[in-house]
């Protein structure tokens, strides 16, 4: 069974429709990168899958998860950069789904922050402050954040936006290794990808009328073709 | 000088407006730290203007100031909130317009009535305006204010930091913004009668930012906020007896000038 079904989905802001009737199934393990030119609609598809906007027309379906338990790490966080918190503050604030009516954190969700921030190697840094850190450190705090919310499916919504070359690759590797070894379902929007440089098994191409869903080989297999 | 501090308490308007003012300034502190961060200080400054043209129409037509402001100051806080979702006019223009609006037509209402208001009490404050059920309202809803901050303070930070992320894993954002703007609301009104219309906002706004120069974490940033406020608010109400000042401006200027203390301080840090 897929993981999330979407059916007949049409997604706008108002009146004005930017996706129309996208019919796709994510299944368990996949790692999907979502490509294609500004305005295209990918973070609007995200935010349907998230349920932060209402669909026009058509249903998205979620199996064995709840929309509340996905991990979303949202485009370029516009955090103030002298904004205090410490990044186990930040990490910690991932675990609110599973506090329900509770106010106060318990062991529990510090234990969940933790394992996160060691499974990404940045344990050292929970008593830092987030303004003092780099900006890969910082991306991988965010990330450690929507981990704590899910166990299963994160979406990033390009997550290597204003990184250099260097933490863009380590990246990358933190994120394919959490989808082989930990089995996470990944959906990532990303804007850096050229052909020879695809990660992921899956790939969602938006362009206008021309939608794309299927493997990164039949990806490469059109656009040479093309 | 201690037998003058002695002095000052044996004046019930003075332990009224101690009372009081130390309530406020404690919520006021907290409120402000999110504010500040989410870029919203003006909102502050805002519906103080809306509470004095609340005042305004209280006084001409005798309804209890409070209990008849603090109402309509949180409804139009949910208009503002409102409107900055639909963001069909922007944020700080909304506000300016609301503001300035305001306190047109309380100005004008009040002068067309003929009331024996002192507007100079609205705008400024004083400590003589504090009566006994303003001390209970205060009292009560302060401690309503209090006790929503604490419970609901892991989802206003991260409300504070990042609301998109927030709405994702199913915070009810649109219910806690209504909470935090009617406790925005409720702390603006209450300090105005001793702040003033035109100072309550720099009670919201000192205090965090003085913290922010020298703290990196929002736990601290909160804890320093409320001491740094109730601190600058006992000193400016002793000076301002001692010294016969008006209390609003007194209490703003001690916190101005912790604000440029922990400016230097901040910039020693950075330098050593």
């Amino acid at each position: 069974m897929s993981l999330i079904e979407i059916k007949n989905l049409t997604l706008g802001y108002d009146k004005h429709i930017v996706l129309k009737n996208i019919n796709i199934n994510i299944e368990e393990n996949d790692f999907i990168c979502i490509v294609g030119p500004n305005g295209s609609g990918k973070s609007t598809l995200v935010k349907g899958i998230l349920g932060l906007i209402k669909p026009i027309k058509g249903k998205v379906i979620y199996n064995g998860l709840k929309q509340n338990f996905i991990g979303y790490m949202p485009q370029e966080t516009k955090v103030d950069s002298n904004f205090p918190a410490s990044v186990m503050e930040i990490v910690l604030s991932g675990t609110l789904n599973s506090l329900g009516f509770k106010s106060f954190y318990s062991k529990k969700e510090k234990d969940v922050a933790i394992n996160n921030l060691k499974l990404l190697g940045i344990e050292k840094l929970k008593n830092k402050s987030f303004c003092d850190l780099s900006g890969g450190q910082r991306q991988k705090v965010l990330l450690a954040r929507s981990l704590c919310a899910t166990s299963k499916l994160l979406i990033l919504d390009e997550p290597s936006n204003n990184l250099d070359s260097k933490s863009k690759k380590e990246l990358y590797e933190t994120i394919g290794e959490l989808n082989r070894k930990n089995g996470i379902t990944i959906i990532m929007i990303t804007h850096d990808l050229d052909h020879n440089n695809l990660i992921g098994n899956k790939i969602l191409s938006l362009r206008e009328d021309d939608i794309f869903f299927g493997s990164v080989d039949d990806f490469i297999r059109r656009v040479h073709n093309d | 000088m201690i037998n003058e501090i002695i002095e000052m308490f044996s004046y019930s308007f003075m332990v009224r407006a101690f009372v009081v003012g130390l309530l406020i300034s404690l919520c006021a502190s907290l409120i402000g730290v999110s504010l500040v961060l989410r870029r919203d200080s003006m909102i502050g400054d805002g519906l103080s203007h809306v509470g004095f043209g609340a005042f305004a129409f209280a006084s001409i037509f005798g309804f209890a100031p409070l209990e008849f402001s603090i109402p309509i100051v949180i409804i139009v806080s949910f208009l503002i909130l409102r409107l900055n979702d639909n963001n069909k006019i922007h944020g700080d223009s909304m506000i300016a317009l609301i503001s300035a609006a305001s306190l047109a037509i309380g100005t004008f209402a009040i002068s067309v009535a003929g009331v024996n208001t002192d507007i100079n009490n609205f705008l400024f404050g004083s400590v003589l305006a504090i009566n006994q059920t303003d001390v209970i309202v205060s009292v009560i809803l302060s401690i309503i204010v209090i006790v929503l901050y604490v419970f609901s303070y892991n989802k206003i930070f991260a409300l504070t930091f990042d609301e998109k992320f927030a709405k994702s894993i199913g915070i009810n954002t649109n219910l806690y913004n209504m909470i935090f703007a009617s406790l925005c609301s409720i702390v603006v009104v209450l300090g105005m009668r001793l702040m003033g219309a035109l100072l309550i906002s720099s009670l919201i706004i000192f205090p965090t930012l003085s913290s922010m120069q020298i703290l990196k974490k929002f736990k601290s940033v909160v804890i320093s906020s409320t001491i740094i406020s109730m601190l600058s608010f006992v000193v400016g109400l002793v000076i301002s007896y001692l010294q016969a000042t008006p209390t609003g401006a007194t209490i703003v200027i001690v916190n101005l000038a912790v604000f440029i203390l922990l400016k230097f301080v901040s910039y020693f840090i950075k330098n050593k």
